[in-house]
């Protein structure tokens, strides 16, 4: 199974203040016990928002607003990609990750195929692929 | 409650038990008693964690508590056998100095000890079947049951395989180390062969009607991603590695909506995944930049690079292709490699100079069995237009596989042959 692991951002990833030596070597070596163990298989960390860029859609029209954004707790500044055999091995591994001070990290499954599971018997399938290659045609 | 604390120390099983029952074999010298005495300090976490909590540095308590069993067990042995005294000795003055600092309780900062575990589950004196049962079993942190499930085989046979294996080790005196220079190459070879063995079996079953197991893949990706890491001089390593990537980036485009195989250039590219395709297209650089001649992993991920890079199958470089089938035929002697290579130079240069490499090969006893040599024959005769002589060799191909999907497909395209025999229509 493959998750995605969000790193939200706080008031100090968006003045872009970057963190001590102290946390950047922890960082450091947390990464590298995920990379062993052979469970990281991503991970990046992202520029403040004031570096970003919003891309509004409404009808044919694209509205292109610049950053830094409002709310703070909503955006991201970093994640990961593991790959594990579970829910509880992958929140084994991020309850070791060298986080503190009410730092919050989301954790998503990434969605595969085999997640629909029994419901998505082989004739859905089809038929997802069959609707897929129509969208696809129409575009 | 009870049962999420159960889950959540499984999981730190998983996590730690590979390092655990590494650390403990450099100390007792004998992996079955490693094994147990980790086992041993499971059950007490078992019992204690989901009242106390799982510890701040679980691996570390589960191999302080270890080495306390390992100290008991001396202790009692050593009444009846001197040896075990200067063991007991020795682990208590460690047990004693872990008290204060459990955090260097599990002390391999290199991963010397887990690279001595691979080596030894990997030992040549022991058979495949039980390389791959122990090392999945003791390296890949798997249980009985889930590895009788992944091989389709009873768990008591599995457990078994284990139990024999360890005795096997025990009395071969296998000794807990990294191989020397001198056999190391032949050792680490059995290692990948073991590793990529456990992801073919999940990438193309053998048997049944599932031709894809991918808990299997991932296992062994897991296996070789480790590894890669503890031996990161190796190139053959990252050569695995990189095959495995990349071959796993196309898992979930390889079969139809009813789990018939899509061959590789009818499969959907842009389903590929890329995340996977880019770790691959690195491990093979890694493996590149180390430099020497490619070996056969690493010449396997180049060919597989290939289908990768190509957005198309139009893009594809066959005339790569071909010369790496050279470089890899010239280090196998393998009837499977030289097929292959034919069905390169069908794509590169023409199906006729293909067909007679093909039938080159219809003789070796070494393909009497293997249904893709008249399937691939089949193919070239059907591109010659040769269709009833096609029709005929699918269904020879039809007859020998073993796998349910591939044969109703192989079938069908026999059907398309005879359909275009009768109306005088010609296949694409």
């Amino acid at each position: 199974m493959r998750f995605m692991v969000i790193v939200k951002a706080n008031e100090d990833s968006e003045a872009g203040v970057m963190p001590d030596r102290e946390i950047l070597t922890a960082m450091g070596n947390y990464n590298e016990q995920l990379v062993k163990a052979g469970v990281m298989l991503a991970g990046e960390g992202l520029h403040p928002s004031s570096k970003g860029k919003r891309v509004k859609f409404q009808g044919s029209q694209r509205t292109i607003t610049d950053g830094p954004f409002a709310e703070t707790k909503e955006l991201i500044a970093g994640f990961w990609i593991l790959q594990a055999k579970d829910w509880d091995e992958v929140l084994e591994w991020v309850k070791r990750a060298p986080m503190d001070g009410g730092t919050e990290l989301e954790v998503r499954q990434v969605f595969e195929a085999e997640d629909f599971g029994e419901a998505f018997t082989p004739e859905l399938r089809e038929q997802e692929e069959r609707l897929r290659a129509q969208a696809g045609s129409q575009a | 409650m009870a049962a999420d604390a159960h889950r959540a120390i499984e999981a730190v099983w998983r996590i730690e038990s590979a390092r655990l029952i590494a650390g403990l074999t450099r100390i007792v010298r004998d992996v079955g008693l490693a094994e147990e005495l980790a086992q041993d300090a499971l059950v007490a976490a078992l019992e204690q964690w989901p009242a106390s909590g799982v510890p701040e540095n679980p691996g570390a308590w589960l191999m302080a508590t270890a080495k306390r069993r390992a100290v008991d067990q001396f202790r009692r042995r050593s009444v009846q056998e001197r040896k075990y005294e200067q063991l007991a000795r020795e682990l208590e003055v460690d047990v004693e100095a872990a008290g204060s600092e459990i955090d260097a309780a599990i002390d391999d900062p290199v991963g010397d000890d887990l690279l001595s575990l691979l080596f030894m589950t990997c030992h040549p004196v022991l058979s495949t079947d039980a390389r791959v049962a122990l090392t999945l079993r003791l390296f890949g942190g798997l249980t009985t049951d889930e590895i009788a499930r992944a091989f389709l085989v009873p768990e008591p046979t599995v457990a078994q395989r284990i139990v024999r294996a360890k005795r096997t080790l025990a009395e071969a005196h296998a000794p807990f180390e990294i191989p020397g220079p001198d056999e190391l190459g032949a050792r680490l070879w059995s290692v990948l062969e073991v590793i990529y063995l456990v992801f073919n079996e999940g990438y193309s079953a053998t048997a049944g009607d599932d031709l894809v197991r991918p808990g299997l893949c991932e296992d062994a990706l897991r296996l070789g991603r480790i590894l890669a890491e503890l031996m990161p001089e190796e190139a053959e390593v990252h050569g695995l590695v990189a095959l495995m990537e990349i071959q796993a980036s196309r898992l979930g485009t390889r079969t139809d909506a009813r789990g018939r195989p899509i061959l590789l250039l009818d499969q959907d590219r842009a389903r590929w995944d890329r995340l996977l395709i880019g770790r691959g297209l690195v491990a093979l650089e890694r493996a590149e930049r180390l430099g020497g001649p490619f070996g056969p992993y690493t010449l396997q991920a180049a060919i597989a690079a290939c289908h990768a890079r190509a957005r198309t199958p139009q893009e594809t470089d066959w005339v790569r292709i071909v010369a790496l089938y050279d470089g890899l035929a010239a280090l196998l002697d393998s009837p499977v490699v030289d097929l292959n290579r034919a069905v390169a130079v069908g794509m590169a240069f023409g199906p006729a100079p293909a067909l007679e490499l093909v039938d080159g090969l219809a003789d070796d006893p070494a393909l009497r069995d293997y249904h893709l040599l008249p399937s691939v024959r089949a193919d070239l005769l059907a591109k010659l237009g040769r269709r009833e002589e096609a029709a005929a060799e699918f269904e020879r191909a039809a007859a020998m596989t073993r796998n349910q999907p591939e044969r109703e497909l192989l079938l069908e395209r026999a059907l398309a042959c005879r359909g275009d025999v009768r109306n005088g229509a010609s296949v694409h």
